[in-house]
């Protein structure tokens, strides 16, 4: 039985070890293959940290990241699977720039909120098809998801080309599009770094708000661990299916929108997902779930992504190297079993000792 | 005397969860041959005993001798090679396999390889005839009964050679006819040579078949007792640490106006098939009526529909005189009505989430517990502080997972939560399942409670004590409609058992006045 | 997660094979230390380049586009083109020319700003995926040259070196005429938009000069790197009754060779060919009974980046223009591969038509 500053305690200790193994792992490869772990690491964070701009680059990343990331978590919280956050993001990019291209003249604010409000919707639809075939026809969302990505991906070339420009690339957006702020762009050197930071800052508090202090979070939490008995409690499963699907699509078509006006000011004609979609459901994972967790699981996933390339020219290692780091975060806290008893067997260990004395 | 051999003796075990003792210096031993019963309320510290025993926990501190060699059972297979099996309550059985397939999982036969499902057929029936535990070895579990389920996982332990078998809990999915089986099949394995140690809460069961009865209170053994020599009402008081009363004491139901109307009610189950076919049933206010009946004779689904979580077919459902047919379930309950519900676990409380978030699960949309879709944090916490206390539910705080309470608790917290909104209606189905006698007796006296204030109470239940105990009529359901309605004080276990298996009620009362007089004849013949 | 999982696995597998690789080279050498000493490139940059031992003083840096250093074709060559000049200039990798990988569309930008943070003379963004980075980070640092492989930039410290694929792709469609029985070929294009277009526009045109009547299916993957789908539209071709197949679309070329050979290995009869893209993929085409790569067209995108740097460090750097490889360049060709003489002689007019003007090439199906 434990207890909850127990769980609390394990909740923070889980991610850190896993990211610890993580490490260790990647070193151990590196090793085994006659690289410098130390060298690579300091080649990744070095790079990222000794330059304001790598920083603001980093950041930039976990921005988007965060967005994915959370929504990933709300339909994971509800009891479901949103495979389909990197196609949802897609759809919430390409609806950004549409608007944005389409309404080149309005005021920056008002743009944006249309924009960024498009993007969500779009998002939210993308994410509401798989909820409501759940919820009405019990498909399963793995599979709907899955597939509306592609969807996604090919609706979106075919709306680039066809609709928004003749080639592969539209236009950029005009400056009142732009998620770009002035004093952050010069204190990182020119980094991509955006608005988009502060706004994922936002919705984090507010997701969290939304979780632990609203009922619409309590439902949508009772539902993903009990359906039957909040079922028996009155609260509509369906309904809760669908607003947890809705939300997550939203957030995701928000990092989409965040992704397409801060980070390329364009959309492209792309050859697969988005992997900062993919990566996002990695940081939920990660994060626990948790609304800050997934926050600074974004900014750790940042810094690797971005660190990753300086390792094949400072340090000689191949910056696949730093994806299988990620992948081996991943599986530890997957298999999170594995700490828990490392940690029990610890703890035990200790009474155990307490207790002979 | 003979000097009969000591099996197992557990001595001076103790089992500490961080600063809590589950076990605190327990000491135990099983003879050769005997059943030896292990009592307790739960949350008592049998399971983790038992779990110790069988390689699942590790004691923090005392010793673990088999056949008189001191053992560290580290884990379960250790626990195997020593030969101790354990039936477990929950049954470990993979539903699509055939009774066969589960016992020789994990200890598969191999002929060149290949699965030999013919030989194993054939081992597992030559072991149920030995032991007179009957089951087609080819059927598969989710087809069978739950009593032949707890046979194929008699089998499983028996297939592992086991010779010290621990049950725990085996009678509580029971029928009265299986329960009596099972008794059988018990001292069948004693007279073969087995060992059993039965972990219960029961004491008419300990009374039927074990032999000798440790009794553990709150972690600590209290006493190792020769169960002939040991009445219930004693066994029942070293488990409780206080008198019990086994009688439920009230006063005679003072019914009024009716609450629940039910009207020609008719409900399909999941599969399509009807379950409730077409009943009409009255609750008044002041009254308990209790449902007996075979489980799977309609009750569930009876009561999924009046609470609104099933689709009614036809007819009508009326509460506090208003027509609650086909209504969502929070509009119902808003009418109304508490549920107790069946499965505790399932459908009563949301495990993961803290206690304190499980006792406002059906109020936390309305004031104060929450305003303008922001929950109050503060007044839910209130309110689970008071429950907590008002209905003496133990756990370490408001904010520990429901799911770590004991069972008891876990319904205490159920009770709590559904009593506090006073219903009119109050629904309770299998209030007591799986509970101890404290439990028990504290359920039932809250039930009556709400009687007593004027609500109206209707408690499905399958186990005929209790719906006679507690009851103020009885109303028997056997495939799908009610077949009577009795006054529990004047009905006999006889007269519902027959009930309960579609004896028309004329036709019960004959028979049993025509068993009296075959009884009269046969002894004035002998 | 599967695409973040396979990415993974892939880079699992592709590294312990790359770095397997590199580690038998070390081990041939354990005392190397610094791959600058590396010992092949010190004995030929020894022996060949012995009268300028003195390495130059010039280091160029190549983006990839999200296909990798690894991809068999179009950022491969182009790495294979800047090791080639760093070997005549007495390079190494890392010091006078890297790459950096992408493996999104949001690296290009951080990429190329670590490039400039190395100090590279030039640093060319490979494919059109690149423009727009290249000319955002062009305009933030007017000093630094840049070059965009595939694409036009209008900024005057970039350089574009472009090629008229539909050149050889005409020559493609000569070869695919002349060859075919079935009176039906087909092209299977990566993912549609001005640079595949001039291959489309070439092949068909190429096609239509030999034979009218000749059927060309065109049909478009949505992808450079699934081979599967490259397999399974291939297998719609075939079985329509096509029997020369040209693509134009990276990795999922793999998945039309194996399509096509494992017809063949099915069915002695049967005589399908593949026509390969931007490197003789000669090798692709080998199975049971011979081999079944038609020919290639070559797009030389590691000689046009050579041959760039080359002309900035002897004249300076040609800023702001397009450099246009076709035919007459040699930045673009055919091989002779498995076709037969009469295809090839044909071939070869055709060449020469375009070469001295006789024949004009469409560039585009679509009017811009």
């Amino acid at each position: 039985m434990l207890t909850t500053n127990q769980d609390r305690v394990n909740a923070l200790l889980i991610p850190i070890f896993s990211i610890l193994l993580g490490f260790i792992f990647g070193a151990v490869l590196m090793l085994f293959f006659g690289y410098n772990p130390i060298l690579a690491y300091q080649a990744m964070l070095m790079g990222v940290f000794n330059s304001p701009y790598f920083m603001g680059e980093a950041l930039r990343q976990a921005t988007v990241l965060t967005f994915a990331g959370l929504g990933f978590a709300i339909a994971f919280k509800a009891g479901f699977f949103n495979i389909g956050v990197a196609g949802q993001l897609l759809a919430g990019w390409v609806a950004a720039i549409w608007v944005a291209l389409s309404l080149p003249d309005l005021p920056r604010v008002l743009l944006l909120t249309l924009s960024i409000g498009a993007a969500v919707i779009a998002g939210a639809i993308w994410a509401g098809i798989a909820g409501a075939l759940r919820a009405y026809f019990g498909t399963s969302e793995v599979i709907v998801t899955i597939m509306l990505n592609y969807t996604a991906l090919h609706l979106t070339n075919y709306i680039i080309r066809n609709v928004l420009a003749t080639g592969n690339t539209t236009e950029r957006v005009g400056e009142n599009a732009s998620l770009r702020v002035e004093w952050l762009a010069q204190l990182t050197q020119n980094s991509r770094v955006n608005m988009g930071l502060f706004m994922a800052i936002i919705v984090v508090i507010l997701y969290w708000v939304f979780m632990t202090q609203m009922t619409a979070g309590f439902e949508v939490r009772a539902v993903g661990l009990n359906p039957d008995a909040s079922t028996y409690a009155g609260m509509s499963a369906k309904r809760n299916i669908i607003l947890s699907m809705l939300i997550s699509g939203g957030l995701a078509g928000m990092g989409g929108a965040i992704h397409g006006l801060g980070t390329f000011g364009n959309i492209f004609t792309q050859s697969g997902l988005p992997s900062v979609g993919f990566n996002g459901i990695a940081v939920a994972l990660l994060g626990l779930g948790n609304p800050i967790g997934i926050f600074f699981s974004s900014i750790l996933f940042g810094v690797l992504d971005v660190g990753a390339g300086f390792m094949p020219n400072r340090a000689g290692v191949p910056d696949e190297m730093a994806d299988i780091v990620i992948a081996a975060i991943i599986f530890f806290v997957g298999a999170n079993y594995i700490i828990r008893l490392l940690l029990n067997k610890i703890k035990l260990n200790k009474t155990v000792e307490e207790g002979g004395e | 005397m003979v000097q009969t051999e000591i099996v197992i003796e557990m001595k001076g075990i103790t089992k500490k969860f961080g600063e809590f003792k589950a076990n605190d210096n327990i000491s135990l031993n099983v003879k050769k041959g005997e059943i030896h019963a292990l009592l307790g309320e739960n949350g008592a510290g049998k399971s983790t005993l038992m779990n110790i025993l069988s390689g699942l926990l590790e004691p923090t501190s005392g010793e673990i001798y088999v056949n008189g060699k001191k053992e560290n059972i580290d884990s379960p297979d250790k626990a195997n090679q020593l030969r101790i099996g354990m039936v477990h309550q929950h049954f470990m059985l993979v539903d699509k396999f055939t009774v066969a397939e589960n016992i020789m999982l994990g200890k598969e036969k191999h002929r060149y390889g290949f699965m030999d499902e013919k030989g194993a057929e054939k081992d597992v029936k030559e072991l149920s005839e030995r032991y007179g535990l009957t089951v087609d070895p080819s059927a598969r579990i989710e087809d069978i009964s739950v009593g032949m389920q707890q046979r194929a996982e008699i089998l499983k332990t028996l297939f592992r050679g086991a010779d010290i078998l621990i049950f725990d809990e085996p009678t509580g999915v029971l029928t009265p006819q299986e329960i009596n089986e099972l008794m059988d099949i018990m001292k069948k394995l004693t007279d073969e040579g087995k060992s059993i140690i039965l972990i219960t809460h029961k004491l008419d069961e300990i009374k039927k078949v074990a032999d000798r009865c440790t009794v553990i209170r709150r972690g600590k053994s209290i006493d190792t007792v020769d169960v002939k020599s040991t009445s219930q009402q004693q066994l029942a008081d070293m488990m409780v640490g206080r008198s019990v009363t086994f009688k439920v004491e009230k006063e005679p139901a003072q019914p009024k106006e009716p609450v629940l109307e039910i009207k020609n009610l008719t409900v399909k189950e999941s599969r399509g098939l009807d379950a409730v076919k077409g009943i009409d049933l009255q609750v008044k206010a002041g009254e308990i009526l209790g449902i007996a009946g075979v489980d799977g004779n309609g009750q569930s689904e009876l009561i999924q529909a009046i609470t609104g979580l099933t689709k009614v077919e036809s007819g009508t459902i009326k509460l506090n005189g208003k027509d609650v047919t086909g209504k969502k379930p929070r509009e119902i309950t808003e009418t109304g009505l508490g549920h107790i519900p069946e499965d505790r676990h399932r459908h009563g409380l949301v495990l993961p989430m803290k206690l304190e978030e499980n006792l406002s699960l059906q109020q936390y949309y309305k004031k104060p517990f929450s305003k303008n879709g922001f929950l109050n944090h503060k007044e839910i916490k209130k309110h689970a502080k008071k429950l907590i206390e008002e209905f003496d539910v133990r756990t370490q705080s408001g904010e520990s997972t429901a799911a770590s309470l004991s069972g008891g608790n876990q319904q205490k917290a159920i009770i709590a939560r559904e009593i506090h909104r006073n219903p009119a209606m109050l629904i309770a189905a299998q209030p007591t399942r799986g509970l101890d006698v404290g439990a028990i007796e504290y359920i039932h006296k809250r039930l009556i409670e709400q009687r007593d204030n004027g609500k109206a109470v209707l408690l499905m239940s399958y186990e005929l004590d209790e719906v006679m105990n507690v009851s103020d009529r009885i109303a028997v359901m056997y495939d799908g409609k009610i077949i009577a309605i009795v006054n529990a004080n004047e009905t006999t276990e006889n007269e519902l058992g027959l009930l309960m298996a579609g004896v028309p009620l004329e036709k019960a009362k004959q028979e049993l006045t025509g068993e009296d007089r075959k009884e009269r004849e046969t002894v004035a013949n002998d | 997660m599967s695409k973040m999982k396979l990415r993974s696995l892939l880079a699992i597998g592709s590294s312990a094979f790359v770095l397997a690789a590199c580690q038998g080279q070390d081990a041939s050498d354990p005392a190397v230390e610094d791959p600058a000493t590396d010992e092949e490139t010190g004995t030929d940059a020894g022996e060949d380049a012995g009268e300028d031992t003195e390495a130059v003083d010039f280091s160029i840096a190549m983006i990839t586009d999200e296909g990798g250093v690894d991809d068999r074709s179009f950022n491969q060559s182009a790495w294979e083109g800047m090791q080639a000049w760093g070997e005549e200039h007495g390079l190494s990798e890392g010091d006078g020319y890297a790459y950096y990988q992408s493996n999104d569309s949001a690296d290009f930008v951080p990429n190329l700003n670590q490039a400039l943070a190395e100090d590279n003379d030039i640093i060319y963004g490979i494919g059109f995926q690149l423009l727009n980075s290249i000319n955002d980070v062009a305009d933030q640092n007017p000093e630094q040259y840049f070059g965009i492989v595939d694409d036009i930039s209008d900024r005057d410290n970039v350089v574009s070196l472009t090629f008229r694929d539909h050149e050889a792709a005409f020559l493609a469609g000569v070869a695919a005429a002349e060859t075919t029985e079935t009176g039906r070929v087909g092209f299977i294009g990566g993912i549609a938009g001005p640079v595949i277009d001039r291959f489309e526009t070439g092949f068909t045109a190429g096609v239509a000069h030999v034979d009218e009547s000749i059927e060309v299916d065109v049909q478009y993957a949505e992808s450079f790197t699934d081979a599967g789908i490259g397999q399974q539209v291939a297998a719609g071709m075939y079985a329509a009754g096509a029997d020369v197949v040209y693509h134009a679309a990276g990795a999922v070329g793999n998945g039309v060779f194996t399509e096509a050979r494992n017809r063949m290995e099915s069915d002695a009869d049967a005589q399908l060919w593949v026509i390969g893209v931007d490197r003789d993929q000669e090798e692709e085409g080998e199975y049971d009974g011979g081999n079944l790569t038609l020919t290639s067209t070559i797009k030389a995108v590691g000689s046009s980046i050579s041959q760039s740097a080359n002309l900035t460090m002897d004249e300076g750097f040609p800023g702001g223009e397009n450099i246009a490889y076709g035919l007459e360049e040699e930045g673009v060709d055919l091989v002779q591969g498995n076709m037969a003489d009469e295809a090839w002689s044909s071939v070869q007019d055709a060449r020469q038509g375009i070469v001295d003007g006789d024949i004009e090439v469409p560039e585009f199906s679509y009017s811009e």
